[in-house]
């Protein structure tokens, strides 16, 4: 099945009264934004969507899928859910290597993986400085290798039309290929993010507070100017990041040279 | 009476997962009691209270939590028809990760940690392999991708099982499990009501409290660490 769109019927706060955003429909290409403070129910909204809700959680949410109620097949199922979800927390725990496990995805999603390990891992390197390779154990990557990893996965194993992502910023990695590499082949995108510089790449983004929806903002064309210079700045701070791993010693010369925006 | 019984790894969270549980069973207006059975100590009959349901505790003590269930269940039923309910949860300890606890009728829950890794579910025993119902917890703490692969892991254990990802904090999957119990068949005849699978083997002089070690002091039925099994005795 084809999804084209994905429709949140606003339920109630934490107090119960009303969300103020009755209903908020993302379609398919469209990268969206949820903000706001900790505590004001952005991961519950994200929750919501991943279980394909229907009024049966504490926010009384529901969502429907090309605006039909999903069938109880699609909500009980994982594997016909075809939500990809990005969480905050990212630790591995299985005791095999990078390759057998990648394999075991694929095998739990019921796709070939002949090939898909060393494409997977190629992506997850883009995105990260510290080079990932097949023989690794799983429980030596370092917080962005296993994010990088997951991105990657994320985009080829559990390529699925939904992809939610939470926090995806914690782990210096390459953000904005991350999110472009996410949202390729017309995808359905959600970001939690407090980082500016994912905010502005969605082209709207709601407001929460106190567990409900209150506002939508549409990013507008200088949001998007400022965007692209906080990513300059973003990948700067990331080179930065790199020589200071490497071993390197930085100088005023540094900001100076690299940093376009400065 | 439907019987429910919920078996799992210690610290899985099958109490936590069972509270939301009943949370959502009463809102459906089912009258549920529970009995938990445990070796040594549990405070977990304070928890089920605070939820109003009767409570009722059972202490193994050195006996197999599983078996001290099963010599119990026609008195267990007993007591929760006293208490007018009409769904009796039993969540028991189950320590050797070989129990068997489910009865033919019952509704046989397993509730395991996915941060247990991949490899736990091919570790334990029928308490998974003959479940109806598998809870898996605590997949909000590893990647998705993670959890999507100890859950085929489960499915290889027991390719029958329906399987809920759940969350012993917010109770999140719980109202699934509760429909699943609302939908579960009721025990009529407990007096013919067999288990799913024997239970593990543990005929021999230790079981009654032989403290020796040698071999010429063992008897009954005594497996070799070449697989050789013998009984001894008369």
């Amino acid at each position: 099945m084809e999804i084209t769109e994905i429709k949140i019927i606003g339920g109630v706060d934490k107090c119960g009264n009303p969300e103020n955003v009755k209903e908020l429909i993302v379609k398919k290409g469209e990268i969206f934004g949820v903000v706001g403070p900790t505590g004001s129910g952005k991961s519950n909204l994200i929750s919501d969507i991943e279980q394909l809700s229907q009024g049966d959680t504490v926010s009384g949410r529901k969502i429907m899928i090309n605006n039909e109620v999903p069938s109880s097949d699609m909500r009980r199922d994982p594997r016909k859910r075809r939500i990809a979800q990005l969480s905050q927390n990212m630790n591995f725990l299985a005791d095999m290597t990078v390759e057998e496990f990648l394999i075991m995805h694929a095998k739990s999603r019921g796709i070939n993986s002949e090939g898909l390990v060393d494409k997977v891992i190629e992506l997850a390197n883009n995105l990260t400085g510290e080079p990932i390779k097949k023989d690794y154990n799983l429980t030596i990557l370092s917080g962005g290798q296993s994010r990088s990893l997951m991105v990657a996965d994320v985009a080829v194993i559990s390529d699925s039309p939904i992809v939610l992502i939470d926090e995806i910023e914690n782990a210096g990695i390459k953000k904005h290929e991350a999110l472009e590499l996410l949202a390729g082949y017309g995808k359905i995108v959600m970001v939690i993010t407090h980082d500016p510089v994912l905010a502005l790449m969605t082209n709207r983004r709601v407001v929460m507070k106190n567990g409900a929806m209150t506002e939508i903002i549409e990013t507008s064309d200088e949001e998007k100017e400022v965007s692209k210079r906080l990513n300059d700045l973003d990948g700067w701070m990331l080179s930065m990041r790199e020589k200071v791993r490497h071993g390197e010693k930085l100088s005023i010369g540094d900001i100076q040279n690299t940093c376009k925006t400065c | 009476m439907k019987v429910v019984i919920v078996a799992g790894t210690p610290g899985a969270g099958k109490t936590s997962v069972m509270t939301h549980t009943i949370k959502q069973l009463q809102k459906k207006g089912k009258k549920t009691a529970v009995i938990k059975i445990d070796c040594l100590y549990t405070d977990d009959d304070v928890r089920y209270g605070k939820l109003g349901v009767p409570t009722l505790i059972g202490l193994s003590k050195d006996m197999c939590p599983d078996h001290f269930a099963i010599y119990n269940i026609e008195e267990m039923v007993e007591w929760a028809k006293e208490q007018n309910t009409d769904t009796l949860i039993i969540e028991t300890a189950g320590l050797c990760h070989r129990c068997a606890p489910y009865t033919k009728n019952s509704l046989g829950v397993c509730v395991i940690d996915a941060t247990s890794g991949p490899n736990t579910p091919r570790k334990v025993g029928p308490f998974l392999t003959s479940a109806d119902v598998v809870a898996i917890t605590k997949g909000d703490i590893i990647s998705q991708a993670e959890r999507e692969v100890f859950r085929e892991r489960v499915l290889e254990m027991n390719p029958n099982c329906t399987i809920y990802d759940v969350n012993g904090l917010s109770g999140q999957g719980c109202a699934e499990i509760a429909e699943e119990i609302t939908e579960a068949k009721d025990i009529t005849d407990l007096e013919n009501e067999l288990l799913r699978h024997n239970a593990p083997l543990s005929v021999c002089t230790l079981c009654v409290g032989e403290t020796r070690i040698a071999k010429k002091y063992h008897r009954g039925v005594l497996r070799r660490i070449d697989g050789f099994t013998k009984y001894v005795g008369e």
